[in-house]
Protein backbone atom coordinates (compact mmCIF):
# COMPACT_ATOMS: atom_id res chain seq x y z
CA UNK A 1 0.00 0.00 0.00
CA UNK A 2 2.47 2.78 1.23
CA UNK A 3 5.20 1.21 -1.77
CA UNK A 4 2.51 1.22 -4.47
CA UNK A 5 1.96 5.21 -2.75
CA UNK A 6 5.97 5.83 -3.07
CA UNK A 7 6.31 4.30 -6.54
CA UNK A 8 3.07 6.61 -7.30
CA UNK A 9 4.64 9.47 -6.35
CA UNK A 10 8.23 8.61 -8.18
CA UNK A 11 7.32 7.64 -11.63
CA UNK A 12 6.60 11.32 -13.15
CA UNK A 13 9.98 13.00 -11.93
CA UNK A 14 11.64 9.58 -13.02
CA UNK A 15 9.75 9.43 -16.74
CA UNK A 16 10.59 13.21 -17.48
CA UNK A 17 14.95 12.51 -16.34
CA UNK A 18 14.57 9.16 -18.95
CA UNK A 19 13.14 11.09 -21.43
CA UNK A 20 15.08 14.82 -21.14
CA UNK A 21 17.94 11.85 -21.40
CA UNK A 22 16.95 9.94 -24.51
CA UNK A 23 16.71 13.11 -25.87
CA UNK A 24 20.26 14.37 -25.25
CA UNK A 25 21.55 10.80 -25.97
CA UNK A 26 19.74 11.46 -29.70
CA UNK A 27 20.96 15.05 -30.06
CA UNK A 28 24.31 14.21 -29.50
CA UNK A 29 24.89 10.88 -31.63
CA UNK A 30 22.67 12.51 -34.58
CA UNK A 31 23.91 16.01 -34.96
CA UNK A 32 27.67 14.20 -34.62
CA UNK A 33 28.02 16.73 -31.53
CA UNK A 34 31.68 17.35 -30.70
CA UNK A 35 32.19 15.58 -27.12
CA UNK A 36 33.98 18.22 -25.67
CA UNK A 37 31.79 20.75 -26.15
CA UNK A 38 28.76 18.20 -25.27
CA UNK A 39 29.27 14.94 -24.36
CA UNK A 40 26.06 11.88 -24.81
CA UNK A 41 25.00 10.47 -21.54
CA UNK A 42 25.96 7.28 -22.20
CA UNK A 43 29.83 9.14 -22.85
CA UNK A 44 29.72 10.77 -19.67
CA UNK A 45 28.47 7.51 -17.37
CA UNK A 46 31.15 5.22 -19.33
CA UNK A 47 34.25 7.52 -18.55
CA UNK A 48 32.44 8.80 -15.06
CA UNK A 49 32.98 4.57 -14.23
CA UNK A 50 36.30 4.47 -15.35
CA UNK A 51 37.14 7.66 -13.56
CA UNK A 52 35.73 6.43 -10.61
CA UNK A 53 38.51 6.34 -7.79
CA UNK A 54 39.55 9.74 -9.29
CA UNK A 55 35.41 10.73 -8.47
CA UNK A 56 35.59 9.03 -5.40
CA UNK A 57 38.44 10.53 -3.60
CA UNK A 58 36.98 14.30 -4.88
CA UNK A 59 33.88 13.80 -3.26
CA UNK A 60 35.39 13.00 0.30
CA UNK A 61 36.49 15.96 0.95
CA UNK A 62 33.84 17.66 -0.45
CA UNK A 63 31.27 15.79 1.30
CA UNK A 64 33.49 16.72 4.75
CA UNK A 65 33.32 20.36 3.78
CA UNK A 66 29.66 20.14 3.05
CA UNK A 67 28.79 18.25 6.44
CA UNK A 68 31.39 20.14 8.59
CA UNK A 69 30.17 23.51 7.10
CA UNK A 70 26.46 22.48 7.91
CA UNK A 71 27.16 21.89 11.33
CA UNK A 72 28.26 25.05 11.62
CA UNK A 73 26.12 26.81 10.36
CA UNK A 74 23.11 24.43 11.71
CA UNK A 75 25.34 25.44 16.05
CA UNK A 76 25.23 29.42 14.70
CA UNK A 77 21.35 29.41 13.30
CA UNK A 78 20.10 27.71 16.63
CA UNK A 79 22.22 30.26 18.95
CA UNK A 80 21.62 33.34 16.74
CA UNK A 81 17.32 32.13 16.37
CA UNK A 82 17.40 31.64 20.27
CA UNK A 83 19.36 34.78 20.89
CA UNK A 84 16.68 36.67 18.80
CA UNK A 85 14.12 35.42 20.31
CA UNK A 86 14.89 36.20 23.89
CA UNK A 87 16.67 39.77 23.62
CA UNK A 88 14.25 42.85 21.52
CA UNK A 89 17.46 44.74 21.10
CA UNK A 90 19.13 41.76 19.45
CA UNK A 91 16.49 41.65 17.16
CA UNK A 92 16.18 45.04 16.23
CA UNK A 93 19.88 45.39 16.19
CA UNK A 94 21.11 41.68 14.43
CA UNK A 95 17.66 40.96 12.36
CA UNK A 96 18.34 43.48 9.40
CA UNK A 97 22.06 43.14 9.44
CA UNK A 98 21.32 39.30 8.77
CA UNK A 99 18.66 40.35 6.20
CA UNK A 100 21.89 43.01 4.80
CA UNK A 101 24.06 40.10 4.85
CA UNK A 102 22.11 38.23 2.20
CA UNK A 103 23.04 40.37 -0.59
CA UNK A 104 26.63 40.32 -0.32
CA UNK A 105 27.70 37.91 -3.68
CA UNK A 106 29.09 34.42 -2.40
CA UNK A 107 31.42 34.87 -5.38
CA UNK A 108 33.53 38.01 -3.73
CA UNK A 109 33.35 36.58 -0.46
CA UNK A 110 34.85 32.77 -1.29
CA UNK A 111 37.93 34.27 -2.68
CA UNK A 112 38.88 36.41 0.04
CA UNK A 113 38.41 33.48 3.02
CA UNK A 114 41.10 31.64 0.44
CA UNK A 115 43.12 34.80 0.58
CA UNK A 116 42.43 34.99 4.95
CA UNK A 117 42.38 31.29 5.90
CA UNK A 118 44.59 29.67 2.94
CA UNK A 119 43.68 26.48 1.18
CA UNK A 120 42.51 24.35 3.67
CA UNK A 121 38.77 23.14 5.11
CA UNK A 122 38.23 26.14 7.07
CA UNK A 123 37.76 28.52 4.07
CA UNK A 124 34.99 26.48 2.44
CA UNK A 125 33.62 25.15 5.48
CA UNK A 126 32.81 29.43 6.10
CA UNK A 127 31.51 29.28 2.71
CA UNK A 128 29.12 26.53 2.95
CA UNK A 129 27.88 28.33 6.30
CA UNK A 130 27.58 31.76 4.72
CA UNK A 131 25.20 29.88 1.93
CA UNK A 132 22.95 27.48 4.54
CA UNK A 133 23.04 29.88 7.40
CA UNK A 134 20.13 32.69 6.68
CA UNK A 135 17.38 29.97 5.72
CA UNK A 136 17.76 27.98 9.10
CA UNK A 137 17.92 31.02 10.98
CA UNK A 138 15.38 32.95 9.67
CA UNK A 139 12.64 29.85 9.41
CA UNK A 140 14.01 29.12 12.99
CA UNK A 141 13.18 32.07 14.52
CA UNK A 142 9.96 32.64 12.61
CA UNK A 143 9.28 29.43 14.44
CA UNK A 144 9.49 30.54 17.93
CA UNK A 145 7.75 33.71 16.97
CA UNK A 146 4.84 31.97 15.56
CA UNK A 147 4.33 29.67 18.78
CA UNK A 148 0.68 30.11 20.26
CA UNK A 149 -0.39 32.58 22.30
CA UNK A 150 -2.92 30.83 24.34
CA UNK A 151 0.00 27.96 24.63
CA UNK A 152 2.62 29.96 26.19
CA UNK A 153 -0.11 31.19 28.83
CA UNK A 154 -1.00 28.44 29.54
CA UNK A 155 2.78 27.50 30.68
CA UNK A 156 2.86 30.94 32.70
CA UNK A 157 -0.42 29.59 34.55
CA UNK A 158 1.05 26.41 35.19
CA UNK A 159 4.18 27.78 36.30
CA UNK A 160 6.74 27.73 34.32
CA UNK A 161 9.30 30.43 33.70
CA UNK A 162 10.85 31.78 30.86
CA UNK A 163 13.49 29.01 29.80
CA UNK A 164 11.25 26.31 30.89
CA UNK A 165 8.30 27.61 28.33
CA UNK A 166 10.74 27.80 25.80
CA UNK A 167 12.10 24.39 26.09
CA UNK A 168 8.67 22.78 26.70
CA UNK A 169 6.50 25.33 24.24
CA UNK A 170 8.81 27.40 21.77
CA UNK A 171 10.99 24.72 20.69
CA UNK A 172 8.80 22.17 19.77
CA UNK A 173 6.35 24.56 17.88
CA UNK A 174 9.59 25.90 16.06
CA UNK A 175 10.53 22.38 14.45
CA UNK A 176 8.34 21.94 11.89
CA UNK A 177 9.16 25.61 10.90
CA UNK A 178 12.77 24.11 11.25
CA UNK A 179 12.50 21.42 9.30
CA UNK A 180 11.10 23.70 6.64
CA UNK A 181 14.02 25.76 6.98
CA UNK A 182 16.39 22.75 7.01
CA UNK A 183 15.36 21.47 3.53
CA UNK A 184 16.21 24.88 1.50
CA UNK A 185 19.27 25.36 2.80
CA UNK A 186 20.35 21.52 2.91
CA UNK A 187 19.80 22.29 -1.31
CA UNK A 188 22.60 24.93 -0.94
CA UNK A 189 25.11 23.47 1.15
CA UNK A 190 26.66 20.64 -1.54
CA UNK A 191 26.89 24.17 -4.02
CA UNK A 192 28.59 25.81 -1.37
CA UNK A 193 31.05 23.91 -1.02
CA UNK A 194 31.81 23.14 -4.89
CA UNK A 195 32.29 26.59 -5.31
CA UNK A 196 34.27 26.99 -2.55
CA UNK A 197 36.77 24.75 -4.34
CA UNK A 198 36.18 26.18 -7.21
CA UNK A 199 38.19 29.22 -5.81
CA UNK A 200 40.99 27.52 -4.70
CA UNK A 201 41.33 23.84 -3.06
CA UNK A 202 43.76 21.16 -3.31
CA UNK A 203 40.78 18.58 -3.68
CA UNK A 204 37.15 18.00 -4.06
CA UNK A 205 34.39 18.12 -6.76
CA UNK A 206 35.06 21.60 -7.65
CA UNK A 207 38.05 21.56 -8.56
CA UNK A 208 38.21 18.43 -10.50
CA UNK A 209 35.78 19.94 -12.20
CA UNK A 210 38.16 22.84 -13.06
CA UNK A 211 40.68 21.05 -13.74
CA UNK A 212 38.53 18.34 -16.11
CA UNK A 213 37.39 21.26 -17.91
CA UNK A 214 41.36 22.54 -18.17
CA UNK A 215 41.53 19.28 -19.74
CA UNK A 216 38.48 19.32 -22.30
CA UNK A 217 37.50 16.31 -20.61
CA UNK A 218 33.89 17.76 -20.68
CA UNK A 219 32.54 14.60 -19.87
CA UNK A 220 34.01 13.90 -16.74
CA UNK A 221 33.14 17.74 -15.49
CA UNK A 222 29.40 16.53 -16.11
CA UNK A 223 30.23 13.59 -14.17
CA UNK A 224 31.40 15.35 -11.30
CA UNK A 225 28.12 17.83 -11.71
CA UNK A 226 26.10 14.37 -11.46
CA UNK A 227 28.03 13.05 -8.28
CA UNK A 228 27.23 16.88 -6.86
CA UNK A 229 23.47 16.27 -7.74
CA UNK A 230 23.07 12.48 -6.36
CA UNK A 231 25.31 14.22 -3.22
CA UNK A 232 22.62 17.36 -2.38
CA UNK A 233 19.24 14.62 -3.23
CA UNK A 234 20.94 12.30 -0.67
CA UNK A 235 21.14 14.95 1.97
CA UNK A 236 17.86 16.49 1.07
CA UNK A 237 16.13 12.82 1.64
CA UNK A 238 18.03 12.50 4.65
CA UNK A 239 16.26 15.67 6.24
CA UNK A 240 13.33 13.78 6.15
CA UNK A 241 14.19 10.71 7.58
CA UNK A 242 15.80 12.92 10.21
CA UNK A 243 12.30 14.82 10.89
CA UNK A 244 10.93 11.40 11.04
CA UNK A 245 13.14 10.59 13.86
CA UNK A 246 12.49 13.64 15.51
CA UNK A 247 8.50 14.21 15.10
CA UNK A 248 7.27 11.23 14.83
CA UNK A 249 3.71 12.72 15.79
CA UNK A 250 3.47 14.28 12.13
CA UNK A 251 3.52 10.71 10.56
CA UNK A 252 1.34 9.20 12.83
CA UNK A 253 -1.09 12.13 12.29
CA UNK A 254 -0.61 11.93 8.40
CA UNK A 255 -1.11 8.04 8.09
CA UNK A 256 -4.27 8.82 10.52
CA UNK A 257 -5.45 11.29 8.03
CA UNK A 258 -4.95 8.72 4.73
CA UNK A 259 -6.77 5.97 6.90
CA UNK B 1 -25.51 22.36 51.59
CA UNK B 2 -22.21 20.75 52.53
CA UNK B 3 -22.66 16.94 52.70
CA UNK B 4 -19.63 14.73 54.24
CA UNK B 5 -17.79 13.79 51.24
CA UNK B 6 -15.41 10.40 51.44
CA UNK B 7 -11.46 11.03 50.57
CA UNK B 8 -11.41 14.90 51.30
CA UNK B 9 -8.34 16.26 49.44
CA UNK B 10 -5.87 16.97 51.92
CA UNK B 11 -5.10 20.56 50.12
CA UNK B 12 -8.29 21.88 50.48
CA UNK B 13 -8.67 22.39 54.07
CA UNK B 14 -9.27 26.12 54.97
CA UNK B 15 -6.78 27.86 56.94
CA UNK B 16 -9.83 29.52 58.49
CA UNK B 17 -13.52 28.40 59.10
CA UNK B 18 -14.81 31.22 57.86
CA UNK B 19 -12.16 32.41 54.81
CA UNK B 20 -13.20 31.93 51.92
CA UNK B 21 -11.15 29.80 49.25
CA UNK B 22 -11.66 32.24 46.67
CA UNK B 23 -12.49 35.70 47.52
CA UNK B 24 -12.91 38.36 44.37
CA UNK B 25 -13.48 41.79 45.34
CA UNK B 26 -14.75 44.87 43.52
CA UNK B 27 -12.91 43.48 40.76
CA UNK B 28 -12.81 45.46 37.66
CA UNK B 29 -11.00 45.15 34.20
CA UNK B 30 -11.25 46.54 30.55
CA UNK B 31 -8.77 46.49 27.29
CA UNK B 32 -8.23 49.91 26.23
CA UNK B 33 -11.39 51.35 25.75
CA UNK B 34 -13.24 48.27 26.34
CA UNK B 35 -14.78 47.97 29.83
CA UNK B 36 -15.25 44.30 30.71
CA UNK B 37 -15.32 44.09 34.16
CA UNK B 38 -16.74 46.82 36.37
CA UNK B 39 -17.31 46.28 40.29
CA UNK B 40 -17.04 42.11 40.79
CA UNK B 41 -17.84 40.69 43.52
CA UNK B 42 -17.81 36.82 44.11
CA UNK B 43 -16.65 34.46 46.76
CA UNK B 44 -16.33 30.84 47.16
CA UNK B 45 -15.49 28.69 50.06
CA UNK B 46 -13.66 25.40 50.55
CA UNK B 47 -14.59 22.79 48.89
CA UNK B 48 -17.70 23.98 47.21
CA UNK B 49 -18.97 24.07 43.45
CA UNK B 50 -19.25 27.27 42.04
CA UNK B 51 -20.91 28.16 38.95
CA UNK B 52 -19.98 31.25 36.48
CA UNK B 53 -22.66 31.84 33.81
CA UNK B 54 -22.99 35.09 31.87
CA UNK B 55 -23.65 36.27 27.95
CA UNK B 56 -21.19 35.35 25.36
CA UNK B 57 -18.37 37.80 25.46
CA UNK B 58 -19.46 38.88 28.84
CA UNK B 59 -15.41 38.71 30.48
CA UNK B 60 -15.84 35.30 31.91
CA UNK B 61 -12.35 33.74 30.75
CA UNK B 62 -11.27 37.52 31.97
CA UNK B 63 -12.28 36.99 35.17
CA UNK B 64 -10.12 33.71 35.43
CA UNK B 65 -7.50 35.73 33.96
CA UNK B 66 -7.25 37.71 37.03
CA UNK B 67 -8.00 34.96 39.33
CA UNK B 68 -4.95 32.78 37.80
CA UNK B 69 -2.91 35.50 38.13
CA UNK B 70 -2.12 35.94 34.32
CA UNK B 71 -3.37 38.83 34.43
CA UNK B 72 -3.58 42.06 36.77
CA UNK B 73 -7.20 43.54 37.76
CA UNK B 74 -7.25 47.43 37.13
CA UNK B 75 -9.00 47.89 40.55
CA UNK B 76 -10.12 45.44 43.15
CA UNK B 77 -8.61 42.86 44.71
CA UNK B 78 -8.91 38.67 44.64
CA UNK B 79 -7.85 36.70 47.17
CA UNK B 80 -7.20 33.06 47.51
CA UNK B 81 -6.91 31.83 50.98
CA UNK B 82 -6.36 35.51 52.11
CA UNK B 83 -3.28 36.50 49.97
CA UNK B 84 -3.21 37.98 46.41
CA UNK B 85 -3.65 35.89 43.75
CA UNK B 86 -0.35 35.47 42.01
CA UNK B 87 1.63 33.23 39.71
CA UNK B 88 4.52 32.15 41.76
CA UNK B 89 1.82 31.37 44.55
CA UNK B 90 0.94 28.38 42.53
CA UNK B 91 -2.86 28.47 44.01
CA UNK B 92 -5.04 28.19 41.62
CA UNK B 93 -4.93 25.20 38.63
CA UNK B 94 -6.53 26.47 35.65
CA UNK B 95 -8.31 24.60 32.41
CA UNK B 96 -8.64 27.38 29.50
CA UNK B 97 -11.30 27.08 27.47
CA UNK B 98 -9.43 25.91 24.00
CA UNK B 99 -8.02 22.04 25.73
CA UNK B 100 -4.03 23.40 24.07
CA UNK B 101 -2.74 19.58 24.27
CA UNK B 102 0.09 19.64 22.45
CA UNK B 103 -0.06 17.55 18.89
CA UNK B 104 4.26 16.41 19.77
CA UNK B 105 3.19 14.95 22.68
CA UNK B 106 2.23 11.84 23.99
CA UNK B 107 -1.22 11.91 26.19
CA UNK B 108 0.63 11.07 29.25
CA UNK B 109 3.40 13.65 28.63
CA UNK B 110 0.16 16.17 28.10
CA UNK B 111 -1.12 15.39 30.93
CA UNK B 112 1.99 15.61 33.09
CA UNK B 113 3.17 19.16 31.61
CA UNK B 114 1.90 20.66 34.13
CA UNK B 115 3.57 19.06 36.76
CA UNK B 116 6.79 19.59 34.24
CA UNK B 117 5.94 23.08 33.87
CA UNK B 118 6.10 23.45 37.64
CA UNK B 119 9.41 22.17 37.65
CA UNK B 120 8.78 18.20 38.37
CA UNK B 121 11.32 15.89 37.20
CA UNK B 122 9.63 14.41 34.26
CA UNK B 123 9.84 10.57 35.30
CA UNK B 124 7.89 11.50 38.57
CA UNK B 125 5.57 13.73 37.05
CA UNK B 126 4.89 10.81 34.43
CA UNK B 127 4.14 8.82 37.89
CA UNK B 128 1.94 11.15 39.23
CA UNK B 129 0.03 11.37 35.93
CA UNK B 130 -0.20 8.31 35.01
CA UNK B 131 -2.39 7.41 38.61
CA UNK B 132 -5.04 9.20 37.25
CA UNK B 133 -5.41 8.22 34.29
CA UNK B 134 -8.10 4.93 35.41
CA UNK B 135 -10.14 7.05 37.21
CA UNK B 136 -9.89 9.64 34.19
CA UNK B 137 -10.85 6.98 31.88
CA UNK B 138 -7.99 7.46 29.84
CA UNK B 139 -6.16 4.12 30.82
CA UNK B 140 -4.56 3.04 27.48
CA UNK B 141 -4.19 5.95 25.65
CA UNK B 142 -0.83 6.99 27.52
CA UNK B 143 1.22 6.21 24.44
CA UNK B 144 -1.39 7.79 21.88
CA UNK B 145 -1.09 11.28 20.45
CA UNK B 146 -4.19 13.76 20.94
CA UNK B 147 -5.74 13.71 17.80
CA UNK B 148 -5.91 10.07 18.25
CA UNK B 149 -8.58 10.70 20.80
CA UNK B 150 -12.39 11.81 20.89
CA UNK B 151 -13.19 15.36 22.09
CA UNK B 152 -14.35 13.91 25.63
CA UNK B 153 -11.12 12.25 25.93
CA UNK B 154 -9.31 15.26 24.91
CA UNK B 155 -11.37 17.30 27.99
CA UNK B 156 -10.48 14.70 30.46
CA UNK B 157 -6.98 14.85 29.61
CA UNK B 158 -6.76 18.58 29.93
CA UNK B 159 -8.58 18.10 32.88
CA UNK B 160 -6.01 15.19 34.10
CA UNK B 161 -3.21 17.69 33.59
CA UNK B 162 -5.02 20.59 35.71
CA UNK B 163 -6.14 18.56 39.03
CA UNK B 164 -2.41 16.87 39.26
CA UNK B 165 -1.19 19.79 40.16
CA UNK B 166 -3.51 19.00 43.52
CA UNK B 167 -3.58 23.30 43.75
CA UNK B 168 -6.47 24.38 45.93
CA UNK B 169 -8.67 26.14 43.10
CA UNK B 170 -9.78 24.75 40.05
CA UNK B 171 -10.57 26.74 37.61
CA UNK B 172 -12.39 25.70 35.00
CA UNK B 173 -13.56 27.49 31.85
CA UNK B 174 -16.05 25.94 29.69
CA UNK B 175 -14.52 22.59 29.70
CA UNK B 176 -17.50 20.50 27.84
CA UNK B 177 -18.68 23.92 25.25
CA UNK B 178 -17.61 22.14 22.50
CA UNK B 179 -18.83 18.19 23.01
CA UNK B 180 -22.13 17.00 21.87
CA UNK B 181 -24.86 17.13 24.40
CA UNK B 182 -24.69 13.17 25.03
CA UNK B 183 -20.91 13.22 25.88
CA UNK B 184 -21.66 16.55 27.43
CA UNK B 185 -24.06 15.00 29.76
CA UNK B 186 -21.77 12.11 30.46
CA UNK B 187 -18.79 14.03 30.57
CA UNK B 188 -21.03 16.40 33.42
CA UNK B 189 -22.32 13.27 35.33
CA UNK B 190 -18.61 12.35 35.20
CA UNK B 191 -17.26 15.19 36.80
CA UNK B 192 -19.69 15.73 39.58
CA UNK B 193 -18.55 12.07 40.74
CA UNK B 194 -14.85 13.29 40.81
CA UNK B 195 -15.53 16.47 42.67
CA UNK B 196 -17.81 14.48 45.37
CA UNK B 197 -14.39 11.64 45.41
CA UNK B 198 -11.48 14.47 45.70
CA UNK B 199 -13.38 17.09 47.02
CA UNK B 200 -11.91 20.27 44.98
CA UNK B 201 -12.94 23.72 45.16
CA UNK B 202 -13.99 24.25 41.57
CA UNK B 203 -15.29 27.41 39.82
CA UNK B 204 -17.12 26.28 36.55
CA UNK B 205 -17.32 29.14 33.71
CA UNK B 206 -20.43 27.63 31.53
CA UNK B 207 -23.20 29.03 28.81
CA UNK B 208 -25.12 26.38 29.80
CA UNK B 209 -27.76 26.25 32.76
CA UNK B 210 -28.32 22.75 32.97
CA UNK B 211 -24.63 22.41 33.34
CA UNK B 212 -24.57 25.28 35.97
CA UNK B 213 -27.65 23.61 38.23
CA UNK B 214 -26.83 20.36 37.35
CA UNK B 215 -23.29 20.59 38.91
CA UNK B 216 -22.86 23.25 41.08
CA UNK B 217 -23.50 24.71 44.81
CA UNK B 218 -23.80 28.06 43.78
CA UNK B 219 -24.30 29.84 40.51
CA UNK B 220 -23.05 33.20 39.76
CA UNK B 221 -24.91 34.94 37.16
CA UNK B 222 -22.80 37.71 35.38
CA UNK B 223 -24.46 40.96 33.61
CA UNK B 224 -23.29 41.25 29.90
CA UNK B 225 -20.46 43.82 29.57
CA UNK B 226 -19.04 45.50 31.80
CA UNK B 227 -20.14 42.64 33.59
CA UNK B 228 -20.69 42.36 37.18
CA UNK B 229 -22.25 39.38 39.70
CA UNK B 230 -25.94 39.96 39.23
CA UNK B 231 -27.53 37.35 41.49
CA UNK B 232 -25.74 34.37 43.37
CA UNK B 233 -28.12 31.55 43.38
CA UNK B 234 -27.86 28.41 45.69
CA UNK B 235 -28.80 25.29 44.11
CA UNK B 236 -31.19 23.15 46.52
CA UNK B 237 -29.93 20.26 45.25
CA UNK B 238 -29.44 17.13 47.22
CA UNK B 239 -25.62 15.20 47.03
CA UNK B 240 -24.87 13.02 45.04
CA UNK B 241 -26.89 14.33 41.88
CA UNK B 242 -27.20 11.65 39.48
CA UNK B 243 -29.52 11.89 36.10
CA UNK B 244 -32.64 11.66 38.80
CA UNK B 245 -32.15 14.91 39.69
CA UNK B 246 -33.10 16.35 36.28
CA UNK B 247 -36.81 14.91 37.70
CA UNK B 248 -36.62 17.25 40.54
CA UNK B 249 -38.69 20.11 40.43
CA UNK B 250 -36.18 21.74 41.90
CA UNK B 251 -34.27 21.57 39.41
CA UNK B 252 -36.83 23.35 36.73
CA UNK B 253 -37.10 25.87 39.32
CA UNK B 254 -33.80 27.11 39.52
CA UNK B 255 -33.02 26.56 36.21
CA UNK B 256 -35.99 29.17 35.74
CA UNK B 257 -34.83 31.21 37.99
CA UNK B 258 -31.23 32.07 36.77
CA UNK B 259 -32.99 32.48 33.00
CA UNK B 260 -34.98 35.18 34.02
CA UNK B 261 -32.28 36.68 35.27
CA UNK B 262 -29.86 36.36 32.72
CA UNK B 263 -32.89 37.51 30.17
CA UNK B 264 -34.30 40.36 32.25
CA UNK B 265 -31.87 41.91 34.74
CA UNK B 266 -33.92 45.18 35.12
CA UNK B 267 -36.45 43.26 37.20
CA UNK B 268 -34.20 42.26 40.30
CA UNK B 269 -35.11 44.03 43.02
CA UNK B 270 -31.94 44.77 44.57
CA UNK B 271 -30.24 46.47 41.74
CA UNK B 272 -31.14 48.61 38.57
CA UNK B 273 -29.09 48.69 35.88
CA UNK B 274 -30.02 51.17 32.85
CA UNK B 275 -26.87 52.08 31.28
CA UNK B 276 -25.85 47.78 29.92
CA UNK B 277 -29.00 48.45 27.77
CA UNK B 278 -27.71 51.82 25.85
CA UNK B 279 -24.31 50.20 25.33
CA UNK B 280 -23.64 49.21 22.00
CA UNK B 281 -22.19 45.69 22.47
CA UNK B 282 -20.62 43.81 19.58
CA UNK B 283 -22.84 40.53 20.71
CA UNK B 284 -26.38 40.63 21.90
CA UNK B 285 -26.70 39.22 25.14
CA UNK B 286 -27.68 35.79 25.20
CA UNK B 287 -29.71 33.45 27.27
CA UNK B 288 -27.37 31.22 27.18
CA UNK B 289 -28.17 28.28 25.60
CA UNK B 290 -26.81 26.93 22.85
N1 LIG C 1 -6.41 40.55 25.83
C1 LIG C 1 -7.50 41.18 25.37
N2 LIG C 1 -7.37 42.33 24.68
C2 LIG C 1 -8.46 42.98 24.21
N3 LIG C 1 -9.72 42.57 24.38
C3 LIG C 1 -9.92 41.44 25.06
C4 LIG C 1 -8.83 40.67 25.59
N4 LIG C 1 -9.32 39.60 26.22
C5 LIG C 1 -10.66 39.67 26.08
N5 LIG C 1 -11.03 40.77 25.40
C6 LIG C 1 -12.39 41.20 25.11
O1 LIG C 1 -13.09 41.22 26.33
C7 LIG C 1 -14.40 40.73 26.16
C8 LIG C 1 -14.62 39.59 27.12
O2 LIG C 1 -13.83 38.50 26.72
P1 LIG C 1 -13.87 37.10 27.47
O3 LIG C 1 -13.06 36.17 26.66
O4 LIG C 1 -13.50 37.29 28.88
O5 LIG C 1 -15.41 36.73 27.36
P2 LIG C 1 -16.13 35.36 27.75
O6 LIG C 1 -17.23 35.71 28.66
O7 LIG C 1 -15.14 34.37 28.21
O8 LIG C 1 -16.70 34.97 26.33
P3 LIG C 1 -17.03 33.50 25.78
O9 LIG C 1 -18.31 33.11 26.43
O10 LIG C 1 -17.21 33.74 24.31
O11 LIG C 1 -15.89 32.62 26.12
C9 LIG C 1 -14.53 40.33 24.71
O12 LIG C 1 -15.21 41.37 24.02
C10 LIG C 1 -13.11 40.20 24.24
O13 LIG C 1 -13.02 40.55 22.88
MG1 LIG D 1 -14.46 32.60 27.50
Amino acid sequence: MRARQALTAAWPPVLVAVLLLAGWQFYTSAAHVDPTTLPSPARVWEQGWENRADLWANTLPTLQETLLGFGLSFLAAWTVAVLLDFSAIARRGLYPLLVASQTIPIVAVAPLLIIWFGFGLLPKMLVVTLTTFFPLAANLAAGFAATDREAMRLLRSLGAGRLRTFRLVRVPSALPYFFAGLRVSITYAVIGAVFAEYAGAESGLGIYMQEQKSAFRTDLVFAAVAVTALLSIALFGATYLLQRLVLPWERAMKQEGRS
Amino acid sequence: MSPTRAGEHPGTDAPGPDLPRLDVRGVSKSFGPLDVLRGLDLSVRPGEFAAVIGPSGSGKSTLFNLVSGLDAPDAGTVLVDGAPADLRSRQVAYMPQKDLLFPWRTVLDNTALGLEAQGTRRREARKRAVGLFEAFGLDGFQGSYPFQLSGGMRQRAALLRTVVLERPVLLLDEPFGALDSLTRTEMQLWLAEMWQRYGWTVVLVTHDIREAVMLADTVHVLSPRPARVVQTIEVPLARPRGLDALADPAFAETERRILDVLQDRDVLPDRHVPQDRDVPQDRPAEAGIR
